[in-house]
């Protein structure tokens, strides 16, 4: 009776615990859209996503995101270009080719990675990778290249976290097959265990992505942040995150539901990459 | 001259003596049945043969395997290339997952073959030498894990066939197969041996005097006898033999 009662409780606790986290993706979700919907509607969906001016205190105001949209694809496509193909190697690195000795090392180190606060990334870049840009590239040094140098960097742990666990969960069967055809163990690797791993390496990037569309405090020390139409690769650019982060503290009435309704755009994007990811993952496991 | 020939070979798993002193001839065109119980050595010679052991950390070798009178452990042997001329079929399929057409060109591309007209004749030829090309010839790039166990192992067979060895090792080749396919396997490998010097391990004895020519039977890392298929199942030599055979019969 006693022990039944107890079980009861603990259950409920349990519940409850689970209950949290689906509680506060709802109270966020009803946030954002209950505060950025109604702004849409007045300003027009079609004004607020394609507009190219954003100029919150002109009269009248215009509150076009376009600019912030693009500069948050271009600096996460960047990201990729740089984080993707060095973490995959990484990750191949890590699983097939490492000694032992070694691995103690770059494990913990990768590992340490994830855990460093992104502000911290942000000081590195700003004090680091902006003037080597700047000296290379001219202008500020602040721009689409160094941010995503700097995303790049950051979403590393991600992907090659979650691609070597997918490399090392690939059957050792596959590699016999191959070496028992005469295959060198680079060959049995590259073409056999890494395309045999994709659909973890490919839910990887997709996390990685994530992490990078969603960065701020780094992003927000070396991309220049103007808020213009992106002109090029070493330029200055605005992304959604940086655009709420900068404004957010002054803004009143309708700048602050322009920056809330922004917000509403950005989780969007993270709610369409998190669906792709699921989707992939579950194709990989069938 | 015999193909493989195996002489004062001694194995080691760090400290754990695996083979000891075996001794064999194993004749082009011959099929040869390994036998004994679970854990006595039959795979680990096997492995030996192609120098898959090299994969084992700790795996010691001593004595000599000879592959048309060379040293296969010498040290500047292509191991590589041995593993190209000596082929070898798992006990449970092991298709790459990926197309049935790239898992049998596979190999033919990893020995420096591009041109796509000649990877067609190769899977092609290859195929039909597995005995599955009738089964599978309108679906070459469907997923190589989408098609029956049975098919799997005779693609693996036709993926092993497809870099043109000399010799084929099997691991209990037909161990993970219901009876039919089983039958279509035996019957391949008999089809086979015309080509090919084969060595199998197999756990059934039915199987081991259906196919082979020769017999060796292993008990603790030892080769207890080694002979013909026939002679040894009617008049076994050793006393343990025949406790062996006969004690799987009932
Ligand atoms: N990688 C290894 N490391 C250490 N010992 C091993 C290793 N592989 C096999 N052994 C040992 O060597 C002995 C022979 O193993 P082997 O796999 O050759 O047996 P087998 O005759 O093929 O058995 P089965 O019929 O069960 O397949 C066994 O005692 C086994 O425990
Ligand atoms: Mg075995």
């Amino acid at each position: 009776m006693k022990k039944n009662s107890l079980e009861g409780f603990m259950k409920g606790i349990f519940i409850l615990s689970a209950l949290m986290s689906v509680i506060s993706i709802v109270l966020i979700m009803y946030f954002i859209f209950a505060g950025g919907l109604p702004f849409i509607f007045e300003y027009g969906l079609k004004n607020f996503l394609l507009g190219t001016q954003w100029k919150p205190s002109n009269i009248p105001a215009s509150y076009g995101i376009l600019p912030m949209i693009l500069g948050s694809i271009y600096v996460t496509i960047g990201a990729t270009a740089i984080g993707v193909p060095i973490g995959i190697l990484t990750a191949t690195f890590l699983a097939k080719f490492c000694n032992d000795k070694l691995y103690k090392y770059l494990k913990p180190a990768i590992n340490l990675m994830s855990g460093i606060p992104s502000i911290v990334y942000g000081f590195f870049g700003l004090t680091v990778i902006v003037p080597i840009m700047r000296e290379f590239f001219g202008g500020t040094g602040m721009s689409i290249a160094t941010a995503s140098i700097l995303l790049g960097i950051m979403i590393l742990p991600t992907v090659i976290g979650m691609s070597e666990a997918s490399i090392r969960a690939v059957p050792a069967t596959y590699y016999e097959g191959s070496i028992a055809l005469g295959a060198t163990h680079e060959r049995s690797v590259m073409k056999v265990i890494l395309p045999a791993a994709k659909s973890g390496v490919l839910s990887s990037v997709i996390l990685g992505i994530g992490r990078a569309i969603g960065e701020t405090m780094a992003v927000i020390l070396v991309a220049g942040n103007q808020p213009r139409m992106p002109k090029g690769l070493f330029k200055g650019v605005r992304t959604m995150t940086t655009n709420i982060v900068m404004e957010m503290a002054y803004a009143a009435d309708q700048h602050r539901e322009a920056l809330i309704a922004t917000a509403a755009v950005l989780f969007i994007f993270i709610l369409i990459i998190n669906t792709v990811f699921l989707i992939v993952k579950r194709r990989g496991e069938n | 001259m015999s193909k493989i020939s195996i002489k004062k070979m001694d194995l080691y798993y760090t400290d754990f003596h695996a083979l000891k002193n075996i001794n064999m001839e194993i004749q082009a065109n011959e099929i040869t049945a390994f036998i004994g119980p679970s854990g006595c050595g039959k795979s680990t010679l096997l492995k030996s043969l192609n120098r898959m052991n090299d994969l084992v950390e700790g795996c010691r070798i001593s004595g000599d395997i000879l592959l048309d009178d060379e040293d296969i452990y010498d040290n500047d042997y292509d191991v590589n290339l041995l593993r190209k001329r000596v082929g070898m079929v798992f006990q449970s399929p092991n298709p790459f997952p990926m197309s049935i057409y790239d898992n049998i060109a596979y190999g033919p591309r990893t020995h420096g073959i591009k041109s796509k007209a000649k990877l067609d004749e190769i899977v092609e030829k290859s195929l039909r030498g597995g005995a599955i090309w009738d089964e599978i010839k309108d679906d070459l790039k469907k997923n190589a894990l989408r098609v029956s166990g049975g098919q799997q192992q005779r693609i693996c067979i036709a993926r092993a066939l497809a870099v043109d060895p000399e010799v084929l090792l099997m691991d209990e080749p037909t161990s993970a197969l219901d009876p039919i396919s089983t039958a279509k396997i035996e019957d391949l490998v008999q089809e086979l041996k015309k080509k090919y010097t084969i060595v199998m391990v197999t756990h059934n004895m039915q199987q081991a005097t259906r196919v082979s020519d020769k017999t060796a039977f292993f008990l603790t890392g030892e080769v207890i006898e080694f002979g013909n298929t026939e002679a040894m199942f009617s008049m076994p030599q050793d006393k343990r033999t025949e406790d062996y055979i006969t004690g799987r019969f009932g």
